[in-house]
């Protein structure tokens, strides 16, 4: 019995395998069809698609900035088909999940690749988005990523200001430097800041990111940093640090970590007597289950997301409309920006008569992309500048009363 | 033995096996450029060589010197941050010709030969331990080197590793032959080593410590050696990983990476080279294959190896290894039980 189950067991992993080896090279052959058949399917008119990728990492760690980047492209896209495509065109979605893995996401956009889809919106991650950018950049194939905020994203080497610019990747989210940068200026000018402290997650490239840019543009403003605390990741203890920097009693404290830390730190320094304000990046959204209101209250940060605000209504509607939850984080609205991003360039692009998924039609759509301006999303209104970074101003967002406010847009 | 018993002579079963490899290798060549096969399919065959090279060695530690190391993806980071570091430096994209074939082989011995170093370096003090105290100062040596990587810059001040934000840019050296030829020249090689005399040492302390230690045979210097050779090989497949990816993270090379190793391992049989070669190749295709699952998928990996653990602990093929000449063999003598020989095929 026991050696009949183990036969049948590899004869049922031995099937897999030839499963796919099958589907990967019928997936070929669709691909070297896939000029003729999109050439038919052009020539029917209004029955023809548009293919566009999506990557996300809907499973393991940090699926919930997955999952809500794949709602926000999927609402606008259904929102888009609803109304009756691009041209007339359906826009048919291909969706991957890449495990926010490198090396999953560079096999599945491979898959992509071989599926003919025309454009993609992913990944999540800033590794695995790096690792597919470079993919798409040797292929020119159109790329936006709603999250991966590390400036080497769309650009080859950050360190070099004369670096080669990865034209085909853009992004509808801040990158880090521009983060720390808007909170030192801030400081300085509303807050009127002279010290400050920074607490970061050491061999966090996000947290370490905010930090380096805050600090710099502090010099810049003649705010003097008197404390730069780190601390690893998973540590819950913030105590040795919060005495630190308290006894050196700064204005403000600058802490670009994520939430759950935000909210633990600032716990932790109230109990160890500071008084000042506490202020953050992004990743501070849904701070406010993490500390007391009156431990958070008056602290700030810069959001790519106005929660609440009239300009934003009714995407929440149709958010909670579609997906019965509330809109979890920005990521959401930032992935609907990526997406109507990427289907106003198409719609571009199509205008021009060119042939579903050709390398002119790629060509068009990130000349499209590029030459975007005014385009108004959810989290601001979109102009890319020579990075193919948006241009867009940051939500401040307070926190009042154990409430994440919106105050202003700085 | 049987005196009447039709053999093979040792310099035919090499020539057959060199003649067959080579067939191998041009064979699937041709095969992947030719236009039948998507770029998506040559991605897939690529990580699964790597994979297949990942597995086989830690076979050696695992398998065949039966110590339980979890520390594998640290070898593979260094031969990775290595061979990146070392691509970069030389700058191997502007090459061409001669030069470009050399600089890669150079990364893929320098990466192995740095990861050996470190193999060595860990393998002295911690294989005076045995089973679980091994695995877990295995594991702490595994993390350190991962956290070294992400801290090293910023404690030294220098730009080496780049830290959290990953080794990037480095020229992609991998292709499909390159990965084959590695795949191959790693498991004849260690095929080899084992069917020779350091080999079957190291399989005797993996049978009876005491016993072997009694025999004369230099224990700590065999469980180095083999420990020195899993980690060579693993380096190796590392410097293959960065030339595919074109960068580097260290979070890529957790404690999970070890795992992911480790099982592959103990699902294909540990002490099985066939079985490491088949697992690491059916559980890199199966979550590509059941991506139409979607989330489904993740749930038939792991129920395949909850399974398989209950109807076959031993893993896929147990001990079992392929011997084309025992085959033959025994097709040549087809009435008499064939006798237990071993066998000098494998590809």
């Amino acid at each position: 019995m026991k050696k009949f189950v183990s036969v049948a067991l590899a004869a049922t992993m031995a099937l897999s395998l030839v499963a796919c080896g099958g589907s990967a090279s019928s997936a070929a052959s669709s691909a070297a069809n896939s000029t003729a058949s999109s050439a038919a399917s052009t020539a029917s008119g209004e029955g023809g698609t548009i293919k566009v990728g999506v990557l996300a990492n809907t499973s393991g760690d940090y699926a919930i900035y997955g999952n809500a980047v794949k709602n926000g492209v999927m609402l606008y896209i259904n929102e888009i088909n609803g109304k009756g495509g691009i041209n007339g065109k359906q826009i048919e979605v291909f969706d991957y999940d890449d495990k926010g893995d490198p090396t999953e996401a560079v096999t599945a956009f491979n898959r992509l690749v071989d599926d003919g889809v025309t454009a993609v919106i992913g990944s999540v991650l800033t590794g695995a988005t790096i690792a597919v950018a470079d993919e798409s950049y040797a292929i020119g194939m159109p790329q936006i990523t709603a999250s991966a905020t590390a400036a080497g994203v769309t650009v080859l080497d950050p360190e070099d200001p004369e670096s080669e610019v990865r034209t085909n990747v853009f992004r509808s989210c801040f990158i880090d430097p521009f983060q720390g940068e808007k909170m030192a200026e801030y400081a300085s000018q509303e807050l009127g800041a002279k010290t400050a402290a920074v607490i970061f997650e050491t061999g966090n490239d996000y947290s370490e990111g905010l930090k380096n840019a805050f600090v710099d543009k502090c010099k810049e403003l003649g705010i003097e940093v008197v404390s730069e605390e780190a601390y690893t990741k998973g540590d819950v203890d913030f105590k040795a640090q919060m005495t630190t920097i308290t006894s050196k009693n700064p204005d403000v404290v600058f802490c670009p970590n994520y939430y759950q830390d935000d909210g633990n730190i600032v716990k932790q320094a109230r109990a160890a007597g500071y008084t000042g304000t506490f202020m953050g990046g992004d990743g501070w959204g849904g701070v406010a289950g993490y500390a007391s209101a009156e431990e958070l209250e008056g602290s700030v940060y810069c959001s790519g997301y106005a929660a609440g605000t009239d300009d934003v209504k009714t995407f929440e509607t149709a958010y909670k409309d579609a997906y019965g939850e509330d809109v979890p984080n920005m990521f959401a609205p930032l992935g609907y920006d990526a997406a109507m991003l990427m289907c106003n360039a198409l719609s571009a692009a199509d205008d021009q008569g060119l042939e579903t998924g050709s390398d002119d039609y790629k060509a068009a759509v990130i000349d499209a992309m590029k030459s975007t301006d005014g385009l108004k999303g959810v989290t601001g209104t979109y102009k890319f500048d020579q990075y193919n970074n948006p241009i867009k101003s940051a939500a401040i967002m307070k926190l009042e009363g154990g409430k994440e406010v919106f105050s202003e847009m700085f | 033995m049987k005196t009447n018993r039709k053999t093979i002579p040792m310099p035919m079963r090499y020539l057959i096996n060199t003649v067959l490899i080579v067939l191998f290798i041009l064979a699937s060549t041709l095969f992947v450029n030719s236009d039948a096969v998507s770029g998506y399919f040559t991605k897939i065959l690529m990580v699964i060589g790597i994979n297949i090279i990942l597995a086989v060695s830690l076979n050696i530690a695992t398998g065949y010197l039966g110590q339980l190391p979890l520390g594998h993806a640290g070898f593979m980071a260094v031969g990775a941050y290595t061979g990146g570091i070392f691509l970069k430096a030389v700058d191997a994209a502007k090459a061409t010709g001669g030069t470009y074939y050399l600089y890669v082989a150079a990364a893929l011995v320098l990466s192995g030969i740095v990861a050996g170093i470190f193999g060595i370096l860990i393998g002295v003090p911690a294989l005076r331990l045995k089973g679980d105290y091994l695995a877990i100062i295995t594991l702490g040596f595994g993390e350190i080197i991962r956290v070294v990587l992400t801290n090293i810059d910023s404690v030294l001040g220098f730009d080496l590793t780049y830290g959290a934000s990953g080794l990037k840019r480095i020229p992609k050296i991998t292709t499909f032959f390159n990965v084959l030829l590695c795949v191959v020249l790693s498991c004849v090689v260690i095929h080899m080593v084992m069917k020779s005399r350091h080999g079957r040492a190291i399989l005797s302390i993996r049978e009876n410590e005491i016993a072997a230690e009694s025999c004369g045979i230099r224990t700590t210097y065999y469980k180095v050696m083999a420990f020195t050779m899993s980690a060579f090989f693993a380096g190796v497949a590392g410097c293959l990983y960065a030339g595919y990816l074109g960068s580097l993270q260290p979070s890529s090379f957790g404690f999970m990476k070890s795992i992911e190793i480790l099982v592959m391992v103990v699902l294909g049989g540990m002490g099985s080279m066939l079985g490491s070669i088949l697992s690491a190749t059916v559980l890199t295709a199966l979550p590509e294959a059941l991506r139409a699952f979607s989330d489904y998928r993740m749930v038939v990996y792991s129920l395949v190896l909850v399974l398989m653990m209950i109807f076959k602990p031993t893993g896929l093929l147990g001990q079992y290894d392929f011997s084309l000449s025992r085959i033959l063999e025994k097709l040549m003598n087809p009435k008499k039980s064939a006798g237990k020989k071993e066998g000098a095929s494998h590809e």
